[in-house]
């Protein structure tokens, strides 16, 4: 194997919550290069899909990357089935553009659910080295599906934890930490990652409020390098590639019921594709 | 070859010879299957046709090719049955002979200036070509080129496709250390992705990709140049001495029309990579999925255009072409077009698409167009079409686009000193390929905007001529690579 033929082998494998696990995975030379913001596409194994990944750290003296990933359909539990020592078919990046940086006046609260906290903490710890006071807010249903807490308080300033049992943090949403924030500071930026749904409710609270808001939009990709247009959302008006000139967006102008609609695109195949591939595993 | 001293029929005779048809399976058959259409020559038929040609003392159809294989030549090989020998008189200037001889536009190039054609069918150069480089890999023939000794300089060439193959072969000929960087997990660029495979099998791309490693060609794959690595990073910290772009065209062109972000609209070229690289007709063994409903609409009537309505077709889809213009102007090889209206494939000449139509979930049911008339012939003797005021509205539930590409930026992006034109068309002096930045060459779809194999190779050869020559100490010309944007890409002049 040459000088640039990479192993993408698992380092070490971490369960977070229930179907979603944190994966060290060696790529040497994607690590040299990764900003805060930028994805990764993977294919786990020789034919799966080609799916794209947050980057959530990096190391790059070490060489490997840091992913979440979350099972939720095929592709994703071909890489969540992987075990230490086990290598990722593919790993192909940075893709994307870095998320904004810049230095602001009032705070930057970064908001993320899912995978999406892990994707925030590196934007988190650039807008930090920029001098800007950084709050985190991670929202989940409970607080067992809280995830990169520690990590993600490394990161900033402060961190406001929401659930919508109130099982730990502010019940309800991560618009309702917003909220409480707003009452004690201003804020100039906010940056969400995470379900559509809660984007929405965040673009559209800072809206009203005339905060500057982005959102990382997780359209359905193949390529991941602008070359198919499979990821095209609208913004302001104009069809834009997510892959490319994502995935970060101004959220005030995303068409959000079209991204939604597309993601839906594929929900029958998806479903097949998953039955034929659990069939195979129990045979 | 003096053309009176050949034993055999006259050179009148020979020319009254009818073609050799290639034979193919019945239309019936084919739209069941992605196999090859063609099924090839048989030797007889092979050496028939190869002895249609008349040897011609200036032969027209060298001129035509844009690498220059001496045709006459190996004809006369094949028509004698040394197929071994005309294979090797074709690889002196063709390393990807099985490729050309099946998606050259031969009809445009040198099948078009052969002087057979003038009153009968122009002799059958594709359909040979390939007819001995499939017997030269069926038997096994050996295919290694001679390699110069080891010069120790070392090229970065990017993109895998028919100019980053065709440059690395040449420039490994002559001796230097090459390494392919390709962005995706397998080689072969639109040759895979693009050409469905039945115009074009994947062991022939193999092969050839099997060949360059054998001569020592290293290929890495899942490396995007501007990305994991920066034309810098090439250049300064990894120790190449030159580096080849051929990264292709790859940026689809939309209309802009309303609908075209509704579900089931795509371009040809996600159409196309679901299914030719991530194999999506073979789903769900292969993951990958595609939305294939029972009406595919396809815009645009180019080669693209002919390949995405013989894919749908073949995924069981009633299909449809809606294209601007008119027949005659339908920019499709003309082979394509004929098997594609073989293939009970609808056209709609004179059909502009102006909207498309969603349902309660977001996919699309319509298509609407604006039906067009050719204008008189303008200055450039084009006929325009022009909006008749008329429209109609068809019922589909899957529209792709092929319209086209533009020149994917992330390359230049990445290093300002490539510089583009406003199409993002990389420029480069149009005698060396030599782009803005020192050392840094370029070729193929990327300084073209889109054109064909043949000419991305063609392209490859003359730049590996010159980067042989800049790694060796002697490149001095005076570069003239533009810096207007408005300036075209690489224009290729032949076969008038
Ligand atoms: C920029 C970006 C960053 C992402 N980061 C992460 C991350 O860090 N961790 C994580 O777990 N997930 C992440 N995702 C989502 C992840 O890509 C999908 O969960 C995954 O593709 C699902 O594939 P599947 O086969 O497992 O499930 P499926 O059952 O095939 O799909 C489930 C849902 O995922 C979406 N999806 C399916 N295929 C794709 C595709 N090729 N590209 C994008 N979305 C798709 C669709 O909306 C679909 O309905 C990210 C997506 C994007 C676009
Ligand atoms: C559907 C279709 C049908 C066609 N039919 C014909 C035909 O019948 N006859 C014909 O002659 N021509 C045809 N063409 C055109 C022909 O395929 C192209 O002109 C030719 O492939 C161009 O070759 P290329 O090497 O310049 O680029 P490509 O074939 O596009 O190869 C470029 C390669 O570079 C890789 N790459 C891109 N960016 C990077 C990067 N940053 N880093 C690393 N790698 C990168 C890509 O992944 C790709 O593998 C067709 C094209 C299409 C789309
Ligand atoms: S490479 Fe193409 S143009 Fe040249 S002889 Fe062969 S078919 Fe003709
Ligand atoms: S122009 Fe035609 S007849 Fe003349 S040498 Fe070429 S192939 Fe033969
Ligand atoms: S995923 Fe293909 S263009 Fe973005």
């Amino acid at each position: 194997m040459g000088k640039y033929n990479q192993d993408f082998k698992v380092l070490t494998k971490r369960e977070l919550c229930a179907n979603t696990y944190h994966f060290k995975i060696q790529a040497p030379l994607i690590a040299k290069k990764i900003l805060a913001g930028q994805f990764i596409m993977i294919r786990p194994n020789e034919n799966s899909e080609r799916i794209p990944l947050s980057i959530c750290g990096w190391n790059r003296e070490e060489g490997y990357i840091e992913l979440i990933i979350m099972s939720a359909g095929r592709t994703s539990t071909e890489a969540t089935i992987k075990e230490v020592g086990d290598s990722f078919k593919d790993v192909v990046g940075p893709l994307g553009q870095r998320s904004h940086i810049a230095k602001y006046d009032g705070a930057c609260v970064l908001m993320g659910g899912g995978y999406g906290t892990g994707a925030i903490i590196p934007t988190a710890r650039d807008l930090k080295e920029a001098g800007n006071r950084v709050i985190g807010v991670v929202g989940a249903r409970s607080e067992n599906l809280l995830l990169m807490v520690d990590e993600l308080k490394d990161a900033c300033d402060e961190v406001y934890l929401t659930t919508n049992d109130g099982s730990i943090g502010i019940e309800g949403f991560v618009t309702h930490a917003l909220e409480e924030i707003q009452k004690k500071e201003k804020v100039s930026s906010v940056l969400a990652v995470g379900p559509v749904p809660m984007m929405i409710a965040v673009a559209n609270m800072t809206k009203e409020d005339g905060i500057e808001c982005w959102v990382s939009l997780n359209a359905i990709m193949v390529d991941g390098t602008g070359m198919c247009g499979a990821c095209r959302v609208t913004v302001g008006g104009k069809t834009k590639f997510a892959c490319f000139h994502g995935p970060d967006f101004n959220g005030h102008e995303v068409d959000f019921k079209e991204l939604m609609t597309r993601q839906k695109m594929f929900v029958d195949q998806e479903k097949i594709a998953m039955e034929a591939f659990t069939g195979a595993l129990e045979k | 070859m003096a053309n009176n001293k050949r034993p055999g029929p006259s050179a009148k005779e020979r020319m009254a010879k009818p073609r050799n048809e290639m034979p193919l399976h019945s239309a019936e058959e084919r739209i069941r299957h992605f196999n090859e259409v063609p099924t090839g020559y048989s030797l007889e038929q092979a050496m028939d046709e190869a002895s249609r040609c008349i040897q011609c003392k200036k032969p027209d159809c060298i001129g035509g090719c844009p690498v220059g294989i001496n045709i006459p030549e190996f004809l006369l090989q094949l028509e004698g049955g040394d197929v071994a020998g005309a294979a090797k008189t074709i690889r002196q200037n063709n390393f990807l002979p099985a490729a050309c001889g099946r998606v050259c536009p031969q009809d445009k190039q040198c099948e078009a200036v052969c002087i057979v054609g003038k009153k009968n069918d122009s002799v059958g150069i594709g359909n040979l070509e390939r007819f001995v480089a499939d017997y030269e890999r069926e038997h096994d023939l050996d295919r290694m080129p001679e390699i110069a000794p080891d010069t120790g300089k070392k090229i970065a060439v990017i993109g895998s496709g028919p100019a980053g193959m065709t440059a690395a072969y040449e420039l490994r000929v002559r001796g230097h250390d090459v390494t392919i960087f390709e962005a995706f997990h397998r080689g072969g660029g639109v040759m895979v992705y693009g050409i469905p495979r039945f115009r074009l099998p994947l062991e022939i791309i193999d092969e050839d990709l099997k060949l360059l490693e054998e001569m020592g060609v290293e290929i890495v794959y899942d490396m995007i140049i501007g990305r994991t690595l920066s034309l810098d990073d090439l250049l300064e910290t990894e120790g190449f001495d030159s580096v080849f772009i051929a990264s292709g065209a790859g940026l689809p062109k939309m209309l802009g029309v309303p609908g075209e972000n509704l579900n089931g609209v795509y371009s040809a070229n996600e159409y196309l990579t679901r299914i030719y690289l991530m194999h999506a007709n073979y789903f769900p063994e292969h993951p990958t999925p595609i939305y294939q409903g029972k009406k595919l609409a396809v815009i645009g009537a180019g080669n693209t255009a002919m390949d995405v309505l013989r894919t749908g077709k073949r995924l069981g889809a009633e299909v449809t072409c809606y294209y601007r213009r008119s027949h005659d102007e339908a920019p499709a090889r003309s082979e394509e077009l004929e098997h594609a209206e073989q293939e009970f494939i609808d056209f709609k000449w004179l059909s502009s698409p102006i909207e498309f139509i969603g349902d309660e979930n977001g996919f699309v049911k319509a298509i609407k167009c604006e039906v067009m008339e050719l204008s008189e012939p303008d200055d450039s003797g084009r006929r325009r079409p022009v909006p008749t005021g008329e429209s109609f509205t068809d019922e589909v539930d899957t529209v792709v686009f092929s319209l086209g590409c533009d020149v994917n930026p992330t390359i230049p992006d990445s290093t300002r000193d490539v510089t583009t034109n406003k199409w993002g068309i990389m420029m480069v002096d149009p005698v060396t390929y030599h782009t803005s930045k020192p050392g840094v060459f370029a070729g193929g779809d990327t300084v073209t905007g889109g054109s064909t194999v043949i000419l991305a190779m063609g392209q490859a050869k003359t730049a590996a001529k010159y980067i042989h020559e800049y790694v060796m100490g002697n490149f001095e010309y005076e570069l003239n690579v533009p810096t207007d944007p408005e300036a075209p890409g690489v224009q290729w002049g032949f076969a008038k």
